[in-house]
């Protein structure tokens, strides 16, 4: 048995030990094989493993922008970037959602439709996204909710940038405003789609939205890490994005604020230019509204409200508004009718009144006068608006030279590029008739031009531009509403203005004069005349209109030579008047509103030595003399006043520029 | 002989104390803290839950290893097919009453520990082959009847497995099973004949699988076809251990572990976790670790004078191997996922328990060596 057993012992054991020898064999593959997997994973393919892993755990957030800020002339800030109070909450951090949102609603009076709104908003979202409660909170509300925190789990109170408008409504059609952007925004603009975050303001309007690129400025980057989850365990990295550059403003916020009280919500535009550096000081649309309220959405019936208005304070007047010149086109037909030669000074026209009114191909063409101005001079004319003297210069002159003349002198086209939604507004001519209409032009047509009336339309900024480059001489300036750091100093634009003036006598050997009037793009002070005389003819008309007796201004004239101006009313129709209405000869409060005239002055001063510009228009307003020259008088009291407190920040923006 | 087996039967405490194999419990104990660090890892870097029990289990059951060395192995003999019948039991009973989790009824409920009677089985199945094969000669293994007898005994808990359902366990249980009858000298026909039945049948067999079983299959063969559905485990596994390159990412700095990418990381994917943390150096290291400890234990198998202590130190240290290489495998990306823990890291009671119990048995046969089993 032992024997026996022995012996089949040592064959079984035999068995066993060759077989687990073949097994330990095939074990010890087994194991290279591991090892060599393991070596595949973590040698080879240790980049590409890696590169997922931290594709798996790291998260980049882009943060807001901070955008950058307006000032005016003297650094005053008109557009800034204020701490806005929010309230943030992330779902997944609050036990009880129902339960915290009504605290929630108690604390801060939310309204019914607003917590449906967040609730259906959180529903949209990732328990981790962060719910944006409260926009904008109070210092009281906000207080109020961190004095409550300790029962608000999971309610975040965030101090975050938002975009104010200090001067409130008086900025509104110069800076435009910001909202949340649009889609339309991010199609539009690369630069918005780029830098996109939630939740983020750009410009709609005005400077916000042309210098858009500018101001957005640059996200902030955050790198953390999440879970498999999604959620943020902890910062990794944190860069501080670029603010958006500074835009200072050539507009004296003072001038400004002063220029929306005299328009006094009445429909209507003011501008002043520097008839030099053709710096815009003020420029101002009526009415306006707040852009504060675009920051967090308008309600729909304070929208509604502004977009019904029929004063149209949506409208920047001043640069989109189109209007019959009126009569303030009339030293401008008088200097074109000089310069061509076609009338001198001497001319005499009689103005018989309506009784008698000046007749072609039957047509009657009637003064504003009734009685009639009687045997007019060209001064006389242009200081008392005599109609029927600019009737026949028109017929003399012709459209088209006139047209040259216009576009020469800034209207028809636009003022500041392309800053604005700008009008161009109609300068007429025989083949701009044709190519628009598709008619011939009649001689009639030509003579309502004359009083600014018919075809031509303009814009308050253009009639500005153009009487400031009147005043200036008669040289070409092209204006600006962004400061610029290489200004000239003043005496050196007087300078050069005169060496233009002197390349043009040399000049006109080679040229003929109409080819030297009417060159496409002029310089920078290129004189914009033939003959100097022309020019000074033409101011000091508009000096007599203002500051002579029977000057239609006369009684806005400031005698004080510091503050003296000269200036042209306008008094534009706006419909054709009846033979029926012009025996009824009504005053201005018995027509309609929609049918009363607009009301226009420009004008230049102090008279001795001009600096500024205005343009004034009153829509509605009836006649240039009454309602726009009187608020000409103010203005340059007011403009005169402040111009040595802007001279002295000028001298010093100049030295500091010098180093 | 008698002489001999009388000395070994009363050497003194001290000197069965001095016949421990040192080697291999100083490989279990290094084992052991190394897995203490991963699950204190998984835990975030905190002594928690998972940590803490896990530490208390392997100190426990080490200790009742010890216990188990001095239990003659004549006794393991004697009791073989009783405990593998109470095991059994222990199965039936988790299949009538047994405690449901994630959609498997496997544990049963022993009050201060969740018992999984399918862990223990991978043991019992070893015991029991061990013991029946002790007496048969190797003439005798072919005859039709002690083929009859192993199939019947290895399919009844493995059906019972599989019905739970677990396919992970079912399958270690019957290579382990397997192991001890090529040892014992079944006919290599007989394995290739039934490898090839099974090659045939699969298809069959897949389609009585759950769906979930079925998805891990076809997942396998192509992760990135729902990368963050069925695959995700597989891919986020592979980029654990893949972006630890050489030296890992430090230990606590497992990204893809304590962000939760990695699934399951205490039990299946330990692993992962690990090689995470310690690279490709540390994960060679485990691997040169295990390695020592199936080498002690085939070592102590071929000093064995009995039958039945060699057939277990055999099938236990080729059970050991193959826990190992199917569960790193798995998480590298070599097998289907089936839930199949690692031997001493893993955390779960049953499976340490059991562990435990072998490595115990191992130690007996190394110190009772010498002991003859008629």
């Amino acid at each position: 048995m032992i024997g026996s057993g022995e012996d089949s012992g040592f064959k079984k054991s035999n068995t066993i030990n060759r077989r687990m020898f073949i097994f330990a064999a095939a074990k010890a593959v087994v194991f290279f094989g591991i090892v060599g997997r393991l070596f595949s994973l973590q040698i080879n393919e240790n980049k590409k493993y890696l590169t997922l892993s931290d594709k798996n755990r790291l998260r980049e957030a882009r943060l807001p922008p901070v955008r950058g800020e307006f000032v005016d002339y003297f650094g005053n800030r008109i557009a800034k970037n204020l701490t806005v109070y929010q309230l943030h909450v992330v779902p997944e951090q609050v036990e009880d959602f129902k339960t915290l949102i009504v605290r929630l609603k108690d604390i801060l009076n939310l309204s019914d439709s607003h917590l449906q709104e967040l609730i259906k908003k959180k529903n949209k979202q990732k328990p981790w996204e962060t719910l944006i409660v409260s926009e904008n909170l109070t210092w009281d509300e906000f207080s109020k909710i961190n004095f409550y925190l300790h029962e608000l789990s999971g309610a975040r109170p965030v101090l975050t940038v938002g975009r104010n408008y200090p001067y409130n409504d008086t900025y509104t059609h110069v800076l435009g405003y910001v909202s949340e952007a649009s889609v339309d925004d991010l199609v539009s603009n690369e630069t918005i789609k780029e830098r996109n975050v939630p939740g983020l303001r750009v410009g709609k309007t005005g400077l916000e939205k042309a210098l858009e690129n500018e101001l957005i400025g640059t996200n902030g980057v955050q790198r953390f890490e999440v879970n498999a989850y999604g959620k943020r365990i902890n910062q990794i990295d944190f860069k501080e994005g670029e603010q958006g550059k500074t835009i200072k403003l050539t507009i004296d916020t003072e001038i400004q604020k002063y220029t929306h009280e005299l328009l006094n919500k009445r429909a209507g535009s003011i501008s002043i230019m520097d008839i030099y550096t053709g710096e815009i000081i003020a420029m101002n649309s009526s009415p306006s509204f707040d852009p504060n309220l675009f920051l967090y959405g308008i309600e729909k019936s304070k929208w509604k409200e502004i977009k019904k208005d029929p004063l149209k304070p949506l409208l920047n007047k001043t640069v989109s508004g189109l209007y019959s010149p009126g009569s303030t086109i009339k030293p401008l037909v008088a200097l074109s009718a000089l310069e061509n030669d076609v009338i001198t000074t001497n001319l005499k026209v009689n103005c018989r009144g309506h009784k008698h009114p000046l007749e072609l191909y039957g047509m009657k063409y009637h003064c504003w006068k009734k009685q009639g101005h009687g045997y007019m001079s060209l001064q006389n004319a242009i200081k008392q608006s005599c109609d029927t003297y600019f009737y026949e210069a028109a017929r003399l002159l012709g459209v088209d030279r006139l047209n040259e003349t216009a576009k020469k002198f800034g209207l028809g086209n636009n003022v500041l590029g392309e800053y604005f939604n700008e009008k161009k507004g109609v300068v007429p001519s025989t083949k701009w008739k044709k190519e628009a209409i598709g008619q011939n032009w009649y001689l009639g047509e030509t003579l309502i031009n004359g009083i600014g009336q018919g075809y031509i339309q303009t814009t308050p900024l253009q009639l500005c531009l153009m009487t400031a480059q009147l005043a200036n001489g008669g040289h070409k300036i092209y204006p600006k509403i962004i400061y610029e750091n290489n200004q000239e100093n003043i005496e050196t634009i007087k300078q050069k203005m005169k060496l233009a003036e002197e390349n043009k006598l040399e000049d006109s050997s080679l040229l003929s004069a109409t080819e030297k009037l009417f060159k496409k793009d002029e310089k920078t002070y290129d004189a914009l005349y033939r003959n100097k005389e022309n020019i000074k003819f033409v101011l000091d008309a508009m000096f007599r209109s203002t500051n002579e007796i029977y000057g239609t201004s006369f009684s806005s004239r400031i005698e004080d030579p510091k503050y003296q101006f000269a200036g042209k009313t306008g008094t534009a129709q706006v419909k054709r008047i009846t033979e029926a209405e012009r025996e009824l000869d009504l005053k201005t409060s018995q027509i309609p509103y929609k049918e009363r005239d607009h009301a226009w002055y420009v004008a230049f001063g102090p008279y001795k030595n001009p600096r500024y510009a205005v343009s004034i228009l009153v829509e509605h307003g009836g006649s240039g003399s009454s309602t726009a020259a009187p608020i000409a008088k103010k203005l340059f009291k007011f403009v005169i006043d402040r111009h040595e407190y802007r001279e002295k920040i000028n001298k010093k923006n100049l030295a500091t520029t010098d180093i | 002989m008698f002489l001999q087996s009388s000395l070994s039967d009363k050497s003194t405490f001290f000197q069965k104390l001095r016949s421990l194999d040192y080697v291999m419990l100083i490989t279990i104990l290094i084992i052991g803290i190394i897995s203490s660090f991963a699950m204190y890892s998984t835990d975030g870097g905190e002594l928690r839950y998972h940590s803490e029990s896990h530490i208390v289990r392997f100190v426990v059951f080490f200790t009742m290893m010890i216990f188990i060395s001095f239990i003659n192995i004549k006794t393991w003999h004697t009791l073989g097919y009783l405990f593998y019948i109470i095991v059994l039991g222990l199965l039936i009973w988790a299949s009538l009453f047994g405690i449901t989790a994630q959609g498997s009824q496997r544990w049963i409920n022993l009050y201060f520990i969740n018992l999984q009677p399918s862990e223990l089985m991978k043991i019992a199945i070893i015991i029991c082959f061990a013991k029946y094969y002790h007496r048969i000669q190797v003439a005798h293994v072919n005859r039709i009847r002690n083929i009859i007898i192993p199939i019947l005994i290895l399919i009844v808990p493995i059906s019972l497995v599989i019905s739970q359902p677990d396919l992970g366990t079912s399958i270690l249980i019957a290579l382990s099973g397997i192991i001890v009858l090529w040892l014992a000298g079944v006919n290599i026909k007989y394995f290739f004949y039934s490898s090839l039945v099974f090659i045939i049948s699969a298809p069959f067999v897949i389609s009585f699988l759950k769906p979930y079983q079925k998805l891990r299959i076809l997942t396998f063969f192509d992760p990135d076809k729902d990368p963050l559905g069925a695959g995700y485990q597989i891919i986020q596994s592979k980029i654990a251990v893949g972006s630890g390159g050489l030296t890992g990412k430090g230990f606590l700095k497992g990204t893809q572990g304590y962000l939760e990418f990695l699934p399951e990381k205490h039990t299946d994917f330990i692993f992962t976790l690990f090689s995470e943390e310690f690279g490709f150096i540390g994960s060679i290291l485990l691997l040169i670790l295990y390695a020592i400890l199936i080498f002690r234990i085939l070592r102590i198998g071929s000093f064995s004078r009995n039958f039945f202590g060699k057939f277990f130190c055999f099938g236990f240290g080729s059970a050991i191997f193959i826990y190992i290489t199917v569960n790193m495998s798995m998480v590298l990306g070599l097998l289907p996922i089936v839930g199949s823990p690692l031997p001493i890291m893993s955390y779960g009671g049953s499976s340490m328990l059991a562990t435990m119990i072998g490595l115990g048995i191992v130690m007996s046969t190394k110190i009772y060596s010498r002991q003859l089993i008629s």
